[in-house]
């Protein structure tokens, strides 16, 4: 073992930091500690550098630096918007919109409004994960407060149509929020055009640091605080600023929607390759989510007969990392909410594979899970009872 | 999260396979749950003489299923009967609380396959003494 080699192919969990970022923020630490709230000199480069973070975040999104509030990350901004806009909002109605496949810093939020006498609209999704505008106009009422859809699910990989969504959202002058974190660096996002309300991101999904969000309150929203204290964040979210985190946002947030076009074309490429292979050489595997509307680095696959996290154990043993939505692995015996959304059998769900793809990997990692993962499957099949009754060998995908 | 013993017997697992002609067969789970596990065993003058197992599952209930198929056989099926979860998960040197729900599963694929001689002998099926004493852990599959 040793130097083992290591394939990581789970950027949707997390990513490391880039260079420039770690760069960017080292001088936060230990060189310009200073609270942003005091008013000597020391105390003033860390504001500056908070505004310039800011500035950055904003240009990112097509938002105005007033617009954006930095949170402590993903977590933290759904909370916010969607606690804060029901609360804020409670004399006019308690009916929240939200989708089945939200990610739970989202559901949970929601269940818990229930018990405070909010009624939630959980919207179905079709065979691809999408969320019907349709439905959506459908499902509002004179006391809907609120409308929460993400802009790309974190385990299948489908983009919604926001703008759509968003337009609904408008014209019911209802107000819109978008769990936006898997979506930033690798969808253009423009909040102006896409009609969104609010915004969720989180900055180690885009090669940032862990521990820094934002979250981008469009100017005129009716919002209660979520973490009352100091007048940190023009008197919206107290506490100190995470003042280094703030800066490496602001750098990661900058350089993942420099060239979002140029990153999607070689991510995507290496994702097809593998996707292709894969299947071509893995009988009764099947994608799941939208084969074209999917964020870039995802690949979803089921693989029936089978149970995902011994798949994850032997990939882990050959250096790959990777994930599941089975539910051996989650803490609980249900197997993911999302695959169950889109209609995906509960066995087969079990038998789930989800590898997204960075800046990491290379053409070379793409060929090492093309030859590893058939071994690793077939290995699991030949002691499974479920492949000999099936007594299917060899045959075709399903699709 | 899983111990060494674990992970051995999941990347080795001992005694995979059916037993042609079995002299008791124990299928035990539901895909649905997302494990299931086939024991099957091979009976002369009341020893196991061979036991072998087939499972879709985790890494907890595979290395389950290969324990437990190592600690029946050579026994009796009164001692095999006696093999109990905790025995199972003690061999592994211990199973996450989540997952003590494999080395129930494979008491009872135990139990079964005995019992499914048992009937073929002609005779009454043992009764689990305690059918819910076992340690499931935090969580048992409802389906």
């Amino acid at each position: 073992m040793g130097s083992k080699r290591i394939i990581y192919m789970d950027h949707s969990a997390t990513t490391y930091v880039r260079k420039e970022v770690v760069e960017a923020m080292a001088p936060y630490h230990a060189e310009h500690f200073g609270n942003p709230s005091s008013i000597y000199s020391i105390a003033r480069e860390s504001k500056k550098a908070i505004d310039a973070a800011r500035k950055q975040a904003a240009r990112a999104l097509g938002a105005e630096p007033d617009e954006i509030y930095f949170t402590s990350g993903g977590s933290e901004s759904d909370n916010w918007a969607i606690k804060g806009v029901a609360l804020a909002n409670r004399k006019k109605g308690n009916h929240i919109i939200t989708s089945k496949i939200e990610h739970h810093a989202v559901l949970h939020t929601c269940e818990y409004l229930e018990k405070e006498g909010f009624t939630v609209t959980y919207l179905p999704v079709d065979q691809y994960g999408l969320v019907d505008p349709a439905g959506l106009e459908e499902a509002i009422t004179d006391r809907t407060v609120l409308i929460s859809i993400m802009y790309a699910n974190n385990e299948i990989g489908t983009i919604e149509p926001v703008a759509e969504l968003g337009a609904i959202a408008r014209r019911h002058k209802i107000p819109f929020h978008t769990d936006a974190v898997q979506a930033v660096g690798n969808i253009p996002i423009d909040v102006k055009s896409q009609n969104i309300d609010l915004l969720s991101l989180s900055s180690h999904k885009f090669y940032g640091p862990k521990g820094t969000g934002v979250l981008y309150i469009r100017k005129g929203i009716t919002i209660d605080n979520l973490i009352h204290g100091g007048g940190q964040e023009r008197r919206r979210r107290a506490g100190t600023e995470n003042i280094a985190g703030i800066v490496g946002l602001g750098k990661a947030i900058e350089l993942a929607t420099a060239d979002i076009e140029g990153h999607n074309r070689r991510i995507r490429a290496l994702r097809d390759r593998l996707l292709n292979g894969i299947l071509a050489k893995i009988p009764h595997s099947r994608l799941n989510g939208h084969p074209e509307k999917r964020l870039p680095g995802n690949i979803n696959i089921s693989f029936e007969f089978i149970e995902g996290e011994s798949m994850l154990l032997w990939l882990d043993d050959e250096g790959i990392c990777a994930s599941t939505g089975s539910a051996c692995t989650s803490g609980s015996l249900e197997p993911s909410h999302v695959l169950l959304a889109t209609g995906l059998p509960v066995e087969i769900s079990h038998g789930s594979l989800r590898l997204t793809l960075g800046n990491v990997n290379t053409d070379a990692d793409v060929d090492f899970v093309i030859e590893v993962l058939p071994k690793v499957v077939s290995r699991l099949r030949e002691m499974s009872p479920l492949y000999k009754k099936s007594g299917k060998e060899g045959g075709s995908n399903v699709q | 999260m899983y111990s060494d013993k674990v992970m051995d017997h999941f990347k080795n697992p001992r005694n995979v396979g059916e037993i042609e002609n079995a002299s008791g067969v124990g299928e035990v789970g539901n895909p649905v749950c997302g494990d299931i596990m086939n024991i099957y065993l091979k009976v002369e003058n009341n020893v196991i003489t061979d036991a072998k197992f087939k499972t879709f599952g985790c890494g907890a209930a595979i290395a389950s299923s290969s324990m437990a198929t190592e600690l029946i056989r050579g026994k009796t099926l009164e001692e095999a009967w006696e093999v109990s979860n905790k025995a199972v998960a003690e061999a592994l040197e211990g199973l996450p609380p989540i997952k003590m729900h494999c080395s129930v599963l494979a008491e009872e694929g135990i139990h079964k396959a005995i019992n499914d001689y048992r009937k073929k002998q002609g005779l009454e099926p043992w009764v689990e003494k305690n059918p819910h004493s076992h340690e499931h852990g935090e969580t048992t599959c409802r389906h």
